[in-house]
């Protein structure tokens, strides 16, 4: 048996001040490395929701983004009509021709105003995804109607439900609030296909078809025989596999949030250093008692690396408390895919959290072992003479 | 019977740096049987602690055997030094070096951590030692709120717990006033006369050294054959009270 823990621990309280500070460092490191997983997790979430198994996205052959993309009616009825799409109650294949756009709302927390995603599509292509009206109704065919994501009708005063928004060729009445669980859907805006395409003047510059096959085996073969039609030319995917792409756009705020967190992880080890190495400095002639009694070197070793995991688990805690009121705040992040706001939630998962400790146990780690070191090789005597 | 608990020959420690050279023991024959309690007596930098520091294998010698409770201390590691020691020394500072955020029951259990004891029995074993030197009372206090008479005799506690063959004290009393000085050396000749307990204490004071049943004196670094003292500790003697 060895030290007991509530040495650590007491000597820990005896010596608040810079228990307090030196954990305060290790929080702050610790909330800024999860508020960073938070949000990529909640982006994450947000695209790992969107996109159905069964469904291939297509775009034009070498676009990356469906903004960048552009089909034909052609196209799309000569895609409707393939081997393998899986057809409605009615009888209708399920295949959606969408056009996307980028439009500006202005903005209550941005005087330039925000870009927001518009869809124009088929009635099939909102029956192809899990949503639900949240408020209000669908819109009509042939009206001048849209429905807003609820993720838009939270942020945008102007895109509630009854209010015109003013794009294309002119006025717009917001009909309905749609609900797309935690997917993308939420951040965007739908109307009706033929509507939205002749004010933008696209009536054939659309930009993707959404189709689903029978089942999601016969997803790879109707993605090749798309992909291998040279007449067609397109790019077929899986509609998951577009959307996990998207949550790149998390990844040089990610990054950004990595790195300064390991910079910051650098200052909190030195200052779970440097308060270890004072406890040791102060406590030498309790080391040396302790060797004395019978503990070996082995021992001193844990007890102080195990007085700098205590401390720094405690920041640890702190920083997980510190962030945990982000959790399912809403945030928007720009897409560099889309070039519009996506909204989504922060999202401080247990495992998250568990991440953080670990990284601050991490940092008490790298702090405590020389300290813990130096007071493992004091020879008993030297450190009964020091004070 | 005389079974030898401490048996040195020619025990030398000298210390050694660039700019000095000290020896601190030189030479040293010193046996000590069991159920002695003995004295070791001297001026300040006599090598007195020196002496006390080797046999409980806190230092290793320069040159010289030395054997403690039939064991070659030269020979150990220094894992299975620190097993030794916990096994079979109890160990008095003259500052008491408690843990100062440990109570005195916890004080006194620390050693006990290291042998096979279950927590609910080295609780029972801390407390019957705090007991036996009348602390009985005062298992939760921390030793800020102890006397120092208190604080050394929760060390005494903490020495004996451990039931060890042999307890080694390095000027028990030297931070005590003359009162709970009495108490310690009244404890400590119990301890050697009813425990049986082999103690060597290193002092200052011929008062402390009276409680004991033999008196080595060193001088110098040299271990003064029995029954010889310097020539002004007996002149110190002469006049008790009057030492420093
Ligand atoms: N680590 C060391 N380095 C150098 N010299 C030392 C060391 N330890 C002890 N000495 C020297 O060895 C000699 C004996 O010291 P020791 O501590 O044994 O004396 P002492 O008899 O216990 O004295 P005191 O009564 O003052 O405690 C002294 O001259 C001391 O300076
Ligand atoms: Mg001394």
């Amino acid at each position: 048996m060895a030290i007991p823990a509530s040495y650590n621990l007491r000597n820990l309280m005896v010596r608040k001040t810079t228990t307090v500070m030196t954990a305060l460092g290790i929080a702050l490191t610790v909330a800024v490395l999860l508020s960073v997983l938070a949000l990529v997790a909640g982006l994450r979430q947000a695209f790992a929701s969107s996109g159905d198994p069964r469904q291939i996205l297509v775009m034009r052959k070498g676009s990356t983004a469906e903004l960048n993309s552009g089909v034909t009616r052609d196209v799309y009825q000569s895609l409707k009509f393939m081997r393998g799409i899986a057809r409605d109650a009615a009888g209708q294949q399920m295949a959606s021709l969408e056009m996307v756009t980028v439009i500006n709302l202005p903005s209550v927390d941005s005087p330039a105003g925000m870009n927001v995603t518009l869809r124009g599509l088929l009635p099939v292509g909102i029956a192809m995804r899990p949503l639900k009206i949240q408020q209000g109704r669908w819109f009509q065919t042939g009206r001048r109607e849209v429905v807003v994501g609820k993720s838009i009708a939270k942020r945008y005063p102007g895109a509630r439900m009854g209010q015109q928004l003013r794009f294309g060729k002119g006025n717009w009445e917001v009909v309905g609030v749609m609900d797309g669980g935690e997917s993308s859907v939420n951040s965007e805006i739908f109307g009706d296909l033929g509507q939205i395409s002749s004010d933008f003047n696209r009536q054939d510059g659309l930009s993707s078809v959404l189709v689903r096959a029978v089942d999601a085996a016969a997803v790879p073969a109707l993605i090749h025989s798309m992909n291998d039609d040279r007449r067609l030319n397109v790019t077929a995917e899986k509609e998951q596999a577009y959307f996990d792409a998207q949550t790149s756009s998390g990844a040089p705020l990610q990054f950004l949030g990595i790195f300064v967190s390991v910079i910051m992880a650098v200052g909190s080890s030195f200052a779970a250093m440097n308060t270890m190495y004072a406890a040791v400095a102060r406590r030498s002639k309790e080391i040396g008692t302790l060797r004395v009694l019978g503990f070996s070197r082995g021992s001193i070793m844990v007890s102080f690396l195990m007085e700098s995991l205590l401390l720094s688990a405690l920041g640890g805690l702190i920083g997980c408390v510190l962030v945990l009121p982000l959790n399912n705040v809403t945030t928007g992040i720009g897409s560099f895919v889309t070039f519009s706001e996506i909204a989504f939630n922060f999202r401080v998962t247990p495992a998250i959290m568990a991440s953080g400790i670990a990284f601050a146990l991490f940092m008490g780690a790298a702090g405590g072992l020389f300290p813990a070191r130096m007071a493992a090789k004091k020879e008993i005597l030297t450190a009964l003479r020091e004070i | 019977m005389s079974e030898a608990v401490i048996e040195t020959t020619k025990l030398t420690k000298e210390f050694i740096r660039d700019e000095f050279h000290v020896v601190a023991l030189k030479d040293a024959d010193l046996t000590v049987n069991r159920g002695d309690f003995v004295a070791l007596m001297g001026p300040s930098g006599s090598g007195k602690s020196t002496l006390l520091h080797l046999i409980a294998a806190m230092d290793r010698p320069s040159s010289g055997e030395i054997r403690v409770l039939g064991q070659d201390l030269r020979a150990l590691t220094d894992r299975a030094i620190a097993h030794w020691r916990n096994a079979h020394i109890g160990f008095i500072f003259q500052s008491f070096n408690l843990l100062p955020v440990l109570s005195a029951l916890e004080n006194v259990e620390l050693p006990l951590k290291l042998t096979n004891l279950k927590g609910a029995e080295r609780m029972e074993h801390a407390a019957t030692a705090l007991k036996l030197v009348g602390l009985g009372d005062r298992l939760g206090h921390y030793p800020r709120q102890l006397s120092g008479g208190q604080e050394q005799r929760v060390a005494i506690a903490r020495a004996i717990v451990t039931d060890p063959d042999l307890i080694l004290a390095d000027e028990p009393t030297g931070n005590l006033d003359a009162a709970s000085a009495t108490d310690v050396l009244t404890m400590l000749a119990r301890l050697n006369k009813e425990f049986g307990k082999t103690i060597v204490m290193v002092t200052h004071d011929p008062h402390a050294a009276s409680f004991a049943t033999r008196v080595r004196h060193l001088e110098k670094g040299l271990l003064l054959p029995e029954g010889q003292a310097p020539e002004e500790w007996n002149a110190a003697a002469a006049h008790p009270g009057s030492e420093g």
